[in-house]
């Protein structure tokens, strides 16, 4: 059967399951829009094509599925690369799909014209131009294939419109993708033998995990292998969910903003197990002092993830599950469990740590503190919630503050750390669970790099929650000013803002205010119940700090604690 | 970015050299751009490039040299084996391989130089492609450092310009 272009496209999408996406039309996708108007596929307006990225993102990484959006060409393109590099970074699989000029003007300078596949190359996992509409099913099909397969990441396939008009045969059946694409690692069986040895030689096994564990769907695995060989766990913020934050082997984030406990753990354990985790420098801090006493297990679905930045004594490529799942059956064949009483005298070292340095700040009876919002609204909404955060000190505190007990409730830019990404994220992941609970944690800057999608979320009565930590500043910039730069507050008081409750009245949310510490909880409970989008604008002390802190290029034991003093 | 084989006080002699990478990729557009935006990017500098359709019309072979220490290549490898058009790399730098480098000279002649010049292409072994009165280009093949050596004897002859292809590297059959 003969169908145009545009056509196809609707016809892969559904055979890939795709029933939502995100975008913003415009004249190089006008064919595909058109056809849309005519399919099933929901199709999410947002405000700027940014947004739409963020959102499929947010869609991905809630569910696990592939996210999609569609965009027109020139800067409807060019506007999708915060949000594609935002997804690289973070392993999420998205396909995103662009509008080109007719392929007979490609390279003519034309009106919207842009080379979208030569700006995208270094930040997609990979990216197609459609040159023929023969060529357009099996390129689709790939594109999904490859962001979902092996280390996930985006794809981004350009649509010239000419191609979109054009007509081709069409039979999924005869589809196939190409044979010689990537396949999953299949985990090397001896490498786990030398694993065990490695486990049954370790006094202070520590357990390191990252977005790999969730992105591979291996949070019950890593949960029974933490029970059996009761390990301690602590988890990059890519990973936060994928381990309970409410059970006694949970120590937190580790890193510049971790937990005291967690950082000692690292630099005392004297073996590392590492799934899923790539040893950004935001968790590492000085290279050579990390994890100095430790052999290092680094298990990655990634090879070129191994030995990048720390040296692993027994490298692993293989996917989190399937690693878990060898590990857990090696435990049982071996009968190993360890006891507490094993583990003694590592958990009472930990529990000190834990004593001596538990994560706090102090309260404040005028003023609202941050922290003390996220506590509350953890509280009030017992964990069952999916937050967003944008990036910064709102973004800290709601990893520091908020316990995660299930994996695909934290979403938040980690690698590219995109100011502006929690709220479209949010709505995209209210699209994937239209019954739960969707809070994004925002500051004052944030929010503003996307606070247009507002209407989005009026527009198809998405009842997502804006928790707004507004100290009226780059809280994060002045923090290190603070810090590092002798209080010179250079461009970070933001003091001058909109009024956020107008703002969110005038496009049709509800907003709601509070100035007082007194105030947080019923504006919370108000807040949460109204079961349509609510921003609440929490009025927070302007010059909180972030704590702990490890300095910019210091060991991750040199921590400087919230009462200022350094614990070593 | 400090040298990994140091971390840990496990020293290992790894020293930048010029170390050769041969790629097989799909012979498609873009394929060399992503190759080279991946060392690039980087900052990993590509000193040679050799590219060419390899018997399959479908595949190009790309051999090309950078000068780094081993445990860098190895991390370009990875990076490139990340590829999704690039089907095989392989570090050709401690494989037994002959390796051959081509170079296209351009001489300034006068009567003067005339003699000395054919005389001198004769013992190095260069191949005379073009023989005008003012001018003559020659062509050689050899190692690197041969072309080197041949470039810079004919450099006192009166060298106008010269066009060198990148080290083409192949295995032997053991």
């Amino acid at each position: 059967m003969k169908l145009k272009g545009a056509q196809i496209f609707i016809r892969c999408l559904k055979e890939e399951g795709v029933d939502t996406i995100f975008g913003y039309p415009g004249g190089a996708v006008i064919d595909i829009y058109d056809e849309l108007f005519k399919s099933d596929i929901k199709h999410i307006l947002t405000r700027h094509e940014q947004g739409a990225v963020h959102a499929a993102d947010g869609f991905a990484r809630s569910s696990g599925r592939v996210g999609v959006a569609l965009v027109t060409s020139g800067p409807g393109a060019t506007n999708t690369v915060t949000g594609i590099a935002t997804a690289s970074m973070d392993s999420i699989p998205i396909v995103v799909f662009t509008g080109q000029v007719p392929t007979h003007l490609i390279g003519n300078d034309a009106f919207q014209e842009c080379d979208i596949t030569g700006i995208t190359r270094p930040c997609t996992k990979h990216n197609y131009l459609v040159r023929s509409v023969e060529d357009l099913a099996r390129t689709i099909k790939e594109a999904f294939y490859i962001a979902r397969t092996g280390r996930p990441g985006p794809v981004l396939v350009d649509l010239p419109k000419d191609i979109m008009a054009a007509e081709a045969e069409y039979d999924p059946a005869k589809i196939k993708v190409n044979s010689t694409l990537e396949q999953p690692p299949k985990p090397v069986s001896k490498k786990f033998v030398q694993m065990m040895e490695m486990l049954k030689a370790s006094r202070k096994p520590l357990l390191l995990t990252g977005g790999g564990v969730i992105l591979g769907k291996a949070s019950d695995e890593l949960q029974a292998f933490s029970r059996r060989a009761r390990i301690p766990v602590t988890s990059t913020l890519m990973g936060l969910g994928a381990f309970p934050g409410s059970d006694p082997l949970w120590l937190g984030m580790p890193g510049m903003h971790g937990t005291y406990y967690a950082n000692m753990a690292i630099s005392h354990c004297d073996l590392l197990i590492t799934i899923g985790a790539r040893f950004d420098d935001r968790v590492t801090g000085k290279i050579d002092t990390f994890a100095a006493n430790a052999d290092i297990i680094h298990i990655d679905v990634d090879p070129s993830s191994i030995n990048k930045n720390i040296v692993a004594d027994l490298p692993i490529v293989s996917d989190a599950r399937s690693a878990l799942e060898i590990i857990n059956r090696m435990l049982k064949d071996h009968g190993y469990t360890a006891s507490d009483a094993h583990r003694k005298d590592w958990l009472d070292e930990i529990e000190t740590w834990k004593q001596k340095a538990p994560l706090t700040y102090s309260q404040d009876s005028s003023v609202i503190k941050p922290q003390f919002v996220i506590e509350k609204l953890y509280e009030l909404t017992k964990g069952n919630a999916i937050i967003t955060t944008e990036v910064g000190q709102n973004q800290m505190w709601a990893a520091q503050f908020y316990n995660y007990d299930h994996p695909n409730t934290f979403i938040s830019s980690g690698g590219l750390g995109t100011m502006g990404y929690g709220f479209p994220a949010a709505i995209g992941v209210q699209f994937a669970f239209p019954d739960k609970l969707v809070i994004d944690i925002a500051g004052d800057g944030s929010i503003q790099m996307n606070i247009q999608e507002m209407a989005t979320a009026v527009q198809y009565n998405v009842p997502v929650k804006i928790v707004l930590l507004n100290n009226g500043y780059l809280g994060m910039v002045r923090q290190w000013q603070e810090l590092f730069y002798g209080k010179r507050y250079s461009q970070t008081d933001i003091a001058i803002q909109p009024d956020f409750v107008k703002v969110a009245e005038a496009y049709g949310m509800v907003g709601l205010r509070a100035k007082k510490p007194d105030e947080v909880e019923p504006t919370l409970k108000k807040g949460l119940s109204i079961p349509r989008p609510v921003l609440m604008d929490f009025q927070v002390c302007r010059e909180e700090c972030v704590y702990p802190m490890v300095r910019p290029g210091a060991s991750i034991s040199e921590m400087t604690l919230g009462t200022r003093e350094m614990i070593n | 970015m400090p040298n990994l084989n140091e971390q840990k006080g496990k020293k290992i002699m790894d020293k930048k050299k010029e170390r050769i990478i041969s790629l097989l990729v799909y012979n498609k557009p873009d394929v060399l751009a992503r190759v080279a935006g991946t060392l690039g990017g980087k900052g990993y500098n590509i000193e040679s490039l050799c590219v060419d359709v390899t018997l399959n019309p479908d595949v190009s072979k790309i051999i090309l040299t950078t000068v780094q220490t081993k445990s860098t290549v190895s991390k370009i490898e990875k990076q490139l084996e990340r590829l999704i058009d690039v089907v095989k790399v392989e570090d050709l730098t401690d494989v037994e391989t002959i390796k051959r480098e081509m170079v296209l000279i351009r001489m300034n002649l006068t009567e003067a130089s005339k003699s000395d010049l054919i005389r001198t292409v004769n013992t190095l072994n260069c191949k005379i492609i073009t023989f005008n009165t003012d001018h003559c280009v020659l062509e050689y093949t050899g190692s690197k450092d041969e072309v080197d050596r041949v470039l810079v004897k004919l450099k006192a002859l009166g060298v106008d310009d010269i066009a060198r292809t990148g080290i083409a590297a192949l295995e032997r059959k053991n």
